[in-house]
């Protein structure tokens, strides 16, 4: 509580140079009670008659797609929108009619099935969603009584008007208006993570009229008050309001504004009213529904579905004509005589009068629409759905793919693009957070010109792998580094010279101390003791700033109490050798900006002196040094090139003492500026802190360390050797991004780097002269130049035909214009005809731009992953958006398809899972029509029997269950289990991806393969049934053979022969497949005997039909085997002859596998590399290269390095 | 359409792990089960030369005898066929065949058969129709099963239209297929004696039993205008009016044979058998031919090479691929693994 106290009398907002500004939306404020601006809020009196009458949404927030009373019909809508379950509503729709070929029970019933099936999988996943609401709804916050007592409440009783308390580290329930905070400013700090995916703290400040009358609980049982302000809107960073309250009208904004799903950070606690509820709140109308993706194999089996239709369409189409010209025959003749007087024509309803045969061939077009529905798999899509999400449970639940650092498994969120993982033919890939971990670690530095720390990057251990052209140098490495043992977040530094105290021996020890000193103090992060050990942890804006505090902890100079106006640290005191406090008085903080890229806070330290202290990116700090502050400039400058060449981020420490009157003067004009309501305000802090901040003195240089993430090049290498084309978009400067590209093996030396970029002196001569049209003219011609000048190199190499690899850079003003319409197509080109291609500086916008320029303009698939805010837009518009789910917050976990704990998993889901899913899905779906076709086909090949009449080769309800009974279990089970290569196996053979790639298992050829498969099995059913159970006595009693037995025969072997064909196909048995596909014809016979046994008014003509005809009659038997194995020798030559002569990827590693060459390295290796063209990028490609280059002459290392 | 129960507790476990009010020390990870992990252990087939050939081998081992049984099964067959469509119309009716059936005129027709072998009782005698469409969905759906069933549904006639009332009352049995009724008779007879033709126990007991009710009886038949073919006995009870029973079980295809009756006597080879048949059904509208057949049984049923050809065949091609298959494996041993010729790798740059 003593630190509550404290933390109360805090006044931070007067130390702050660019927060705590007053609101400057006059203007604004005119239009509060106008059209979109008329949301009235009674404070703290919700249950009011003004405020009943207002009548707000209550802050209950419903995120399922359906309630108790629309699911029934909302879901039965979402079922009927797909295309062939709307047409076999219209088929059930129709059979109620008397055109119908068949009862309607037996189609409406298959139909309600499946539908009730998809029904139900869409009411288990909102049940999960309406899990999740429930929990936030009945989060607990404290709301005021009315008696300045607060009380727990569930967040759904929140009503508009209520005050809050929300405590430290808890979520807002509702947008509030911050009326007070434990500080006495009234600021508090908010985590936004959820909003925006940023982790650093952002501060809110109340207004001064509310905080600083509002402390305790009891303050609140008077308070009134009345806020006019916007309607609910989704603008995340505007609000316009007024605050009614004792005859004052003060403005409202956004920095008063506290928004739900954001965090209270770092303040104990704080007041606020609410202002909007549930689905008013600013992020709930922000969030919208995720673009519905669905993947290329769906949309291609859709085009197959229509082709079906069209088949359908066509065979109805013929039967109809035939049936007309033959039902026009029957007219009665001269005489009165009619041909097939057994039917009656002279007296027949419309369906069959002769004189009327066009119209009966008219209903007979529908009735045979309705007989030959067959043909569309009526279970497709509800099958394919449960594949699906049975796939996504194994990716879910995959050991491999689970992070145990911070217990993240990978998460499908929507299972429809399983599939299309493996078809992935561009990675685009986001840089911090994705490739590296966007742990910031402190690793080196540069102080007094000396370079300090012998930790080795990643970069390096490249680096040096880089100039030495052997993967020994890198071994070597792994050896000395040794990276396990206890770990300090975000501190990696290694020398025992400055270690442990060790500084004071050195020779710029007063430097030294200068420069920790500057670590400790020069910050914005604020410390957290931690009771019980007293060990300070720190909470800062970003990474960087967290290694810095930590950094100069661990160098012995820990900052351990922030006060409204003092830095307290303990250090090590040069002269006695001992630890002491120290507090510096903090006097003002000048913040980080991009514009600005320094900060600086000008303290008075215990002797009374006023110290300006600064740190900067190099390019603003060098120029701001004092002339006898470059003491070490060349060698700082030295260093920091160094540094950034291996990846590091660098940071210049600076600092220079103040004069007392230069800063009295800085103190009043400051002060005034910040005060100043004019609008230029901010350009006027600018000017008189940029006076402030020069003449500095060097200290040195920081390098952090931006880490790769675990294995990221071995996946990355996996991936280039799976064919799959690496791009990075980055934000990151352009030598960051290229160190981090050589790091992960992007890049490498043999390549040529095209770069383009609007660095030219021509530029910067017209960008210094500001003629914006001149700019941009000479801008665009500049980027089209180069692109075409990259463009004649690649033509140039591919020409010579040598396996030369080109790497593509861009930077992001230069990508503005290359995006452009007219150029797009050039940049592609070019792109696509790069091993790697790296976007530096680009922006979310960008991001998204070039991943649709690759899907579209490629055709491929293209899978972006990502893991920040930034990102979501790119993963929304790629083809498949992958999260991170790391540290960067759930922004782009929300919005992508599959969350990911680590960008290396990204192997094993494309590979392995990728693969599967591609194989089974598109071999599932191939089936499918074959045994529709099979089906169907037999159908109409009857007919044509039954002068096209529209008679059916079976029973009702044979012809309905075909589909959900005796073909449904295998066909899920292949979608699910079958696995063509192992696991093993597909990270041993890369390559195998490239089927998915092609698309070679679900190309035409294959499909129409498959359909001309089930034309060939159909007629062999027909025509041998027919054949064999000719009108000859069909058993020893000399019974005849009817309808119902040349049917059930005809069945029987249908269902053998698809099931056989099912085992014939998957090449993975476990005791799942044995039990479907068995258990399938099993359940055709049990299903005939149970049928068979109901009463022959249900049954009709299968009553008994295979107790007493089928089964003791052996040429049913003989038939039946006959069939089978006829049905399938083709496609057992076929792949005989396949497997052995012309195996596909998949078949020569399932050879491999069989005949035990996996432990034969040569042979694999023939097996893994003569496949392809030569893997151009990954470090197995710059191995081969080393060992190529060693054969040659050493080129000149820059030789290659291109730069226009 | 639970794929089954594993799958279902893998969902079972998936949903557990994300339950969001787990507590926090409740880890996410997932369970290690062979299932989950899709390590199952699985047989994983492959069509080696070894398993390809032996295939092909057993389906003709099996196939070759099973064709020759078949075979044999059917030559045991003996089996009488006449035509006598055309042969017991008066030649000088014979260009106008309908009128003549359609008219008044004695339609009695001798024909004699020759027994060309030994044939053992029981010999099946049946009628055989070509052209003629009962599996036509106007005339399959013609009819009122209930109706046939029990007296009390005699009034279910929607199905039977246009044969379904006489003057209001309702037909029994109703429908086209009753009512077209296959009408001619043929009379045995072996040198001067009576062969006789044992009619009961012509159709399938299921029938008899349960969709032909033993207490309905004709009512109205064959009352109309046009008569289509046979009429029946008021008399008999449905169950009992087996020729009935077997027309109404409609024929799979256009052509068709449906059982008469038995012959409970060995015929001997050389015996000619007069036949006195009445030719009454008109299947000259529809250039129907009719014949009669006698024929005996095999274990397989009637005489059909069909069968036994097909199966040596089929037997006899599968060796020939065994043949091949070998010869292919030895002349043409590939080096395995071979890619070039990959679809990926013909495509130049492999874009």
């Amino acid at each position: 509580m003593t630190k509550c106290r404290g933390r109360r009398r805090l006044h931070l907002s007067n130390i702050y140079a660019f927060k705590g500004r007053k609101s400057s939306f006059q203007e604004d404020h005119s239009q509060i009670g106008g059209p979109g601006f008329s949301r009235v809020v009674y404070c703290n009196e919700p249950n009011s008659p003004a405020s009943e009458r207002r009548n707000y949404a209550g802050n209950y927030v419903r995120s399922t797609k359906y309630t108790a009373a629309s699911f029934i019909p909302k879901s039965l809508f979402e079922q009927f929108r797909r295309v062939a379950n709307f047409y076999f509503l219209v088929i059930g729709a129709l059979s109620l009619t008397s055109i119908s070929p068949y009862s309607p029970v037996s189609s409406l019933l298959p139909l309600a099935f499946v539908i009730a099936v998809s029904m139900v999988k869409e009411a288990i996943e909102d049940w999960g969603r309406k899990k999740q609401d429930i929990e936030v709804n009945n989060r607990k916050v404290k709301v005021h009584d009315g008696n300045g007592i607060f009380r727990q409440e569930e967040w759904r009783n929140l009503k508009v008007g209520d005050i809050v308390r929300v405590d430290k580290d808890e979520f807002f329930p509702a947008d509030l208006l911050l009326l007070s905070s434990s500080y006495e400013d009234a600021i508090c700090y908010v985590e936004t993570m959820n909003l925006d995916g940023e982790t650093n703290l952002k501060v809110k400040q109340g207004l001064e009229a509310t905080s600083s009358v509002l402390h305790e609980d009891s303050d609140f049982k008077e308070l009134k008050g009345v806020v006019r302000c916007e309607d609910p809107n989704a603008d995340l960073y505007t609000f316009v309001g007024t605050l009614h309250s004792e005859e004052q009208r003060l403005p409202l904004s956004i920095q008063q504004l506290l928004l739900r799903d954001s965090k209270l950070r770092n303040t104990e606690y704080v007041y606020g009213a609410v202002v909007f509820t549930g689905h008013d709140t600013k992020v709930i109308q922000n969030s919208t529904d995720p673009p519905s993706k669905r993947s290329r194999i769906e949309r291609k089996m859709d085009k197959i579905i229509y082709v079906m239709f069209g088949v359908v369409f066509l065979m109805s189409f013929i039967g109809s004509i035939v049936f007309g010209i033959e039902t026009r025959e029957d007219r009665v003749k001269s005489g009165g005589r009619t041909e097939r007087w057994y039917l009656k024509p002279d007296d027949a309803d419309i369906f069959f009068d002769p004189d009327r045969a066009f119209m009966a061939s008219v209903y007979h077009f529908f009735t045979a629409v309705m007989l030959y529905s067959n043909f569309i798999p009526i279970s497709l899509y509800v099958s394919i759905e449960i594949v699906k999400v049975l796939q996504s449970v194994f990716i879910n639940n995959d050991i491999l793919m689970y992070y145990e650092e911070n217990d993240k498994p990978a998460h499908a969120r929507t299972s429809n693009l399983n599939e299309e993982l493996g078809m992935v033919d561009t990675i685009l890939s986001d840089k911090t957070g994705t490739l590296t971990c966007n742990s910031m670690e402190f690793i080196k530095c540069s102080i007094a010109g000396t370079a300090y720390g012998r930790g080795i990057t990643e970069v390096e251990r490249s680096m040096a792998m880089r100039s030495n052209g052997s993967t020994l140098v890198g071994d070597e490495l792994d050896v000395v580094v040794d990276r396990s043992g206890p770990k300090i977040k975000g501190f990696n530094f290694e020398d025992e010279r400055v270690m442990k105290g060790n500084w004071v021996k050195q020779r710029d020890a007063v430097v030294l101390q200068k420069f920790f000193r500057l670590l400790a103090v020069c910050h914005t992060a604020i410390p957290e003791t931690d009771e019980a050990t007293g060990a300070v942890s720190y909470e800062a804006e970003s990474p960087d700033e967290a290694a810095f505090v930590v950094a100069a902890r661990e160098f012995g100079f820990e900052f351990f109490s922030r006060t409204q106006n003092g830095i307290s640290f303990r250090e090590l005191d040069l002269a006695s050798g001992k630890t002491v406090e120290r507090v510096y008085r903090l006097l003002n903080v000048l913040e980080f900006n991009s514009a600005r890229k320094r900060m600086s806070v000008i303290v008075r330290d215990e002797d009374g002196k006023l110290l300006l202290l600064s740190k900067g990116a190099d390019n603003v700090m060098f120029e701001r040094l004092a002339k006898n502050g470059r003491h070490f400039e060349e060698e700082t400058r030295k260093h920091v090139n160094e540094y950034a060449d291996a990846g590091l981020r660098t940071l210049i420490l600076a600092y220079r003492e103040v004069d007392e009157n230069e800063y009295i003067e800085f103190s009043k004009n400051f002060n005034e500026a910040k005060n100043s309501v004019t609008a230029d305000r901010e350009s006027l802090i600018d000017e008189i802190t940029e006076r402030m901040e020069r003449d500095l003195i060097l200290l040195g240089a920081t390098a952090v360390e931006d880490k790769l993430q675990n294995g990221v090049p071995d996946c990355i290498d996996k991936l280039a050797q799976a064919g799959i084309k690496i791009w990075v978009l980055t934000g990151d400067k352009m030598e960051t991004a290229i160190n981090i590209g050589f790091a992960c093996s992007l890049l490498r030396q043999e390549m040529k780097q095209i770069i383009i970029n609007l660095e030219t002196p021509h530029i910067k001569a017209l960008e210094k002269a500001g003629e914006k049209d001149a700019i941009e003219q000479a801008s665009r011609e500049s980027v089209v130049r180069q692109m075409e000048e990259g463009k004649a190199l690649l033509t140039a190499s591919s020409s010579s035909s040598s396996q030369e690899a080109f790497a593509l850079i861009i930077d992001g003003k230069s990508l503005t214009y290359a995006l452009e319409d007219d150029f797009k197509k050039k940049f592609l080109d070019l792109a696509t005809g790069c091993a790697s291609v790296i976007c530096c500086r680009s922006s979310p916008k960008q991001k998204a731009l070039v991943t649709r320029l690759v899907k579209s303009g490629t055709g491929k698939t293209t899978l972006a992953i990502g893991d920040g805010a930034n990102d979501v837009g790119m993963l929304q518009e790629a083809d498949i958006g992958v999260g991170i789910s790391g540290v960067e917050g759930m922004q782009a976990v929300m919005s992508s398809d599959i969350a990911i704990a680590q960008f290396r998993y990204l192997e094993r889901l494309l590979l392995v899972h990728g693969h599967w899913c591609y194989s089974r899905i598109s071999s599932m779906i191939c089936y499918f029509f074959y045994k529709n076709i099979t089906f169907g086909v037999t159908v109409f090949l009857y007919e044509a029997y039954t002068s096209f009449s529209a008679q059916p080769a079976y029973n009702d309800w044979f012809l309905s269950l075909f589909n959900v009974f005796f073909s449904s279990l295998p066909v899920i089970a292949l979608g699910v289990f079958d696995q063509d290569v192992s696991a093993r196996y597909c990270y041993k053979f890369p390559l195998l991806y490239q089927e998915g790639v092609n698309n070679l298992l679900f190309s035409w050829k294959r499909i129409i393969g498959w359909m001309f498969n089930g034309v060939f099995t159909a007629l062999a059913i027909f025509f041998l049934c027919k054949e064999s159970l000719k009108h000859q006595l069909y058993n020893p009693n000399g019974k005849t053979v009817g309808r119902e037995i040349l049917g059930g025969t005809m069945y029987t072997c249908l269902v053998w022969i698809v099931n056989l064909q099912m085992a014939l196909a998957i090449s993975y048995f476990t005791w799942v497949q044995h039990i479907v596909i068995w258990g399938s014809v099993a359940l055709w016979y049990i299903f005939l005997m149970i049928y068979g046994a109901m009463a022959p008014s249900f049954s009709t003509d299968a009553y008994k039909v295979f107790i007493e005809a089928l089964a003791p009659a052996p040429s049913y038997w003989l038939t039946t085997l006959f069939v089978m194995f006829f049905a399938l020798i083709p496609y057992f030559v076929f792949k005989s002859v396949q497997m052995r002569f012309f195996p596909g990827y998949h078949q020569m590693i399932q050879w491999i596998r069989y005949e035990g060459h996996s432990n034969d390295p040569e042979f694999v290796e023939m097996v893994r590399q003569r496949s392809i063209r030569p893997t151009t990028v990954g470090f197995t490609a710059r191995r081969a290269a080393s060992v190529r280059r060693s054969g040659r002459f050493h080129e000149q290392l820059n030789k290659n390095f291109i730069a226009f | 359409m639970s794929s089954n129960t594993p799958s279902s507790s893998a969902a079972a476990a998936a949903a557990g792990s994300v339950d969001p009010s787990a507590a926090r020390r409740n880890s996410k990870r997932p369970k290690y089960s062979k299932f989950t992990q899709q390590e199952l252990p699985a047989c994983k087939p492959i069509l080696t030369p070894g398993w390809v050939i032996s295939t092909f081998l057993i389906i003709s081992v099996i196939f070759i005898p099973l064709g020759v049984i078949s075979l044999f099964a059917s030559q045991d067959v003996v089996e009488i066929v006449d035509r006598y469509d055309t042969a017991c119309i008066p030649p000088s009716d014979r260009a106008n065949k309908v009128a003549y059936i359609q008219g008044a005129a004695n339609k009695s027709c001798n024909r004699t058969l020759t027994v060309p072998k030994e044939m053992k009782q029981p010999i099946y005698v049946y009628y055989q129709l070509e052209n003629f469409y009962q599996n036509h969905r106007r005339y399959v759906k013609s009819r009122s099963d209930s109706q046939l069933r029990s007296v009390k549904d005699e009034n279910q006639i929607d199905a039977c239209k246009p044969e379904d009332d006489f003057g209001g009352q309702p037909i029994v049995p109703c429908g086209l297929i009753a009512w077209s009724l296959f009408n001619d008779t043929y009379t045995l007879s072996r040198k001067n004696q009576p062969l006789a033709v044992n009619k009961k126990g012509i159709a399938w007991k299921s029938d008899k039993e349960h969709k032909f009710g033993k207490n309905v009886f004709p009512k109205n038949f064959q009352k109309g205008n046009i008569t289509g073919g046979a009429t029946l006995n008021p008399k008999i009870p449905l169950s009992e009016q087996e020729d009935l029973i077997v027309w109404m079980r409609t024929a799979a295809l256009p052509t068709f044979r449906k059982l008469y009756g038995k012959i409970e006597t060995d015929l001997h080879k050389g015996d000619t058998i007069e036949v006195n048949l009445q030719n009454n059904y008109n299947t000259y509208s529809f250039s129907g031919k009719k014949k009669l057949v006698l024929s005996t049984t095999s274990w397989l049923g009637g005489k059909n090479d069909f069968l036994g050809i097909a199966y040596l065949t089929v037997g006899g091609i599968c060796f020939v691929l065994a043949l091949a298959f070998t010869v292919m494996y030895l002349v043409k041993p590939r080096r395995l693994g071979d890619p070039t010729y990959l679809s990926w790798n013909r495509i130049p740059g492999g874009r």
